[in-house]
């Protein structure tokens, strides 16, 4: 695992660029009900060796913004209509998919919520964690097993010269995403995106598999995109947030500015809608009204219906992402009212 | 895995002990008495009586049970009535052709449908797809019979290309083949058409491509390994009614299998044969059926046994 730190990409970008900068992204689904637009503009970067969390209730384009990245919309109700996503000195949206699949596992990798339906049930865990050395880089069977097993130790599953020839069924939820997360990095990408990667999971692994995740990072120094819903589960890994709603960013900034100050009554919601541990007996504080429905979104902002602080030009306008006066510059939020939201608190 | 063999295989000892026992009712149960059908329209009351006394028609049915399953468990399953041979030998006969046509008809099924239901897959919805699918309907909708006998007149009597009868040469076996794989493959191709469009819509799909891994590769063996499972049992259920004898298909083109066998011989109310028959029909079941669940768990790990 040791002779190839970062190379080649090194020299043909500069150190400081960002490694993938997503811009206005578009994706849109068509349905039977109509064509969705899940994606409306989306736009990010994501430095080396940072993590970025995207966080968002279900539905609001999380997982839409990796399947985009990875060339894995569900073909051929989803597509990219606008927007680029910027990797190296290409343009995944430009590029043929059969192009972005060949960065798929060596430059980008990806990981999933449910370990279980993500394993293939008929291989052993070591076919498949070996399979892309053999397939991606003609090693041969015995060494790719090799690699696998060092993998397999690397991301702490015990007796794992045993266990190699085990199938995915045979392992717990939490073994399982570790399986998951040996074949992700097994070509050392630089980029990781973990959608939703503890979800599935018990709360006591949850923690074990983001320090694991964590650890790997300050390791390999790759850049990691950390999709979730969960505001907590995040909070000690990544440096930056950005909250979706209804296929838009509502709010981005370092993890402590969005945390400490929300900008944004949706994300203020979230944070509001947490169980605290320390008073019990609290009632929690829920965000009124529900999802919103992409074929039929509020006009203005998407939020407007369940934002207490809405004024008649959020029914008419959609507000753009902006920095509150008087705040960090690397904090903005799509708000109206963002400067009434954090005098709140 | 020998235990649970050992298991599967004393449990199929009582389910062939229902079997014979529910034909031996069965056939009994069935007017007309073989012994007034032997003897023929001419015999006396006299000579039938002498003919059903022979044949041990006469003695109580309990005491005929009892006596044909204690000649059963050693071998030997009687005579037949009509032929005058043992009924292992009038089997011995007829179960090889059968065998043979079940192994060619399920070989070719497999072999045009798997292509078919993998390009109607990966076309779905498309003008390929549409046309594999309705191609498929139509041939389930065709019955054999109407098949067999369409196939008879074009490629016997109008061609003369291919022998309509018996089995004389390796040609007998195309006709009897294609008419009894047609409604096979149709099935077969919806089957492995929608098995794989299930599975490619799996999360492990999802994980193959993020791998970078090339379509062909997130196909073969991705995809296919997991849609072949449930295509194993439908061809292994299928496989074992083959072996029973295709009853229709075989009278048609008067192929001298077991099914034919058993027709004629419930014609004439041969119980020796019927019985027999159908108890070589009930083995092959249960062979085929265990087959298949230790088939499962080589293809299957979920399902691997102890």
């Amino acid at each position: 695992m040791s002779q190839s730190t970062p190379v080649a990409l090194e020299k043909s970008v500069p150190p400081d660029a960002p490694l993938l900068s997503v811009q206005n992204l578009q994706v849109e689904f068509s349905t039977s009900a109509g064509v969705v637009r899940a994606l409306d503009g989306v736009s990010f970067d994501v430095r080396r060796g940072e993590t970025i969390a995207i966080l968002g209730e279900s539905g609001s384009g999380k997982s839409v913004t990796a399947q985009a990245i990875m060339a894995l919309l569900p073909r051929p109700a989803g597509s990219i209509v606008g927007g680029s996503i910027r990797y190296a000195d290409r343009d995944l949206v430009t590029l043929p998919a059969k192009d972005v699949r060949r960065l798929c596992g060596t430059e980008i990798a990806m990981i999933f919520q449910d370990p279980l339906s993500s394993l293939n049930p008929v291989f052993r865990v070591g076919w498949q964690i070996a399979e892309p050395f053999r397939r991606r880089l003609g090693i041969d069977k015995r060494q790719a097993l090799a690699k696998a097993l060092e993998l397999l130790d690397r991301v702490g599953i015990p007796d794992a010269e045993r266990r190699i020839r085990d199938y995915p069924h045979q392992f717990s939820g939490g073994q399982r995403q570790r399986i998951m997360i040996a074949m992700a990095i097994a070509l050392e990408p630089k980029l990781l995106i973990a959608d939703e990667p503890t979800t599935a999971l018990d709360v006591t692994v949850q923690s074990q598999v983001m320090k694991l995740l964590a650890n790997l990072q300050a390791e390999t120094g790759m850049g990691m995109i950390l999709i979730s819903h969960d505001l907590g589960v995040v909070a000690d890994v990544a440096k930056r947030a950005a909250i979706m709603y209804a296929g838009r960013i509502v709010e981005a900034g370092t993890i402590r500015e969005v945390y400490d100050h929300p900008a944004h009554p949706y994300t203020r919601g979230l944070l509001e809608s947490i169980p605290s541990t320390t008073v019990i007996g609290e009632r929690l504080t829920p965000i009124p009204g529900g999802p919103p429905n992409l074929l039929a979104l509020p006009t203005g902002c998407a939020f407007h219906p369940r934002c207490p602080h809405a004024i008649d030009r959020c029914r008419d306008e959609i507000p753009q992402l902006r920095r509150p006066d008087g705040w960090e510059p690397t904090h903005v939020a799509a708000c109206f009212r963002s400067e009434e939201v954090l005098a709140h608190d | 895995m020998l235990g649970y063999v050992a298991r599967r295989l004393l449990l199929a000892v009582f389910v062939l002990w229902g079997a014979v026992t529910v034909v031996f009712i069965v056939v009994r149960l069935v007017p007309a008495d073989p012994a007034v059908l032997i003897a023929g329209e001419t015999a006396t009351p006299e000579q039938i009586a002498a003919l059903r006394a022979e044949m041990g028609l006469d003695r109580p049915l309990l005491l005929q049970y009892l006596g044909y399953l204690g000649k059963a468990v050693t071998g030997n399953f009687g005579n037949s009535y009509t032929q005058n041979v043992p009924v292992t030998q009038l089997i011995g006969q007829v179960l090889p052709n059968t065998v043979l046509l079940a192994v060619l008809a399920c070989v070719f099924a497999v072999i045009v449908s798997f292509p078919l239901g993998l390009l109607a897959a990966l076309r779905v919805n498309r003008f390929s797809d549409r046309a594999v699918t309705t191609l498929s309907l139509l041939t389930q909708s065709l019955p054999g019979f109407w098949v067999g006998i369409v196939l008879m007149l074009v490629f016997s009597r109008k061609l003369n290309w291919l022998p309509s009868a018996g089995l004389d040469s390796p040609a007998s076996l195309v006709l009897p083949t294609i008419t009894l794989a047609l409604p096979f493959i149709a099935i077969l191709v919806r089957m492995t058409r929608s098995g794989l469009l299930e599975v490619m819509g799996e999360g492990y799909i999802v994980t193959a491509r993020s791998k970078g891994l090339p379509e062909r590769t997130v196909i073969f063996p991705h995809a296919i390994r997991n849609a072949t499972i449930p295509i194993i049992t439908i061809v292994g259920l299928e496989f074992g009614t083959l072996l029973g004898g295709a009853v229709i298909t075989e009278t048609v083109f008067s192929f001298p299998g077991i099914g034919r066998l058993l027709v004629t011989s419930i014609q004439v109310r041969d119980y020796a044969v019927v019985q027999a028959c159908v108890l070589v029909i009930a083995v092959a079941f249960v062979l085929v059926n265990l087959i298949i669940d230790l088939l499962y768990g080589y293809l299957d790990p979920r399902v691997r046994l102890s």
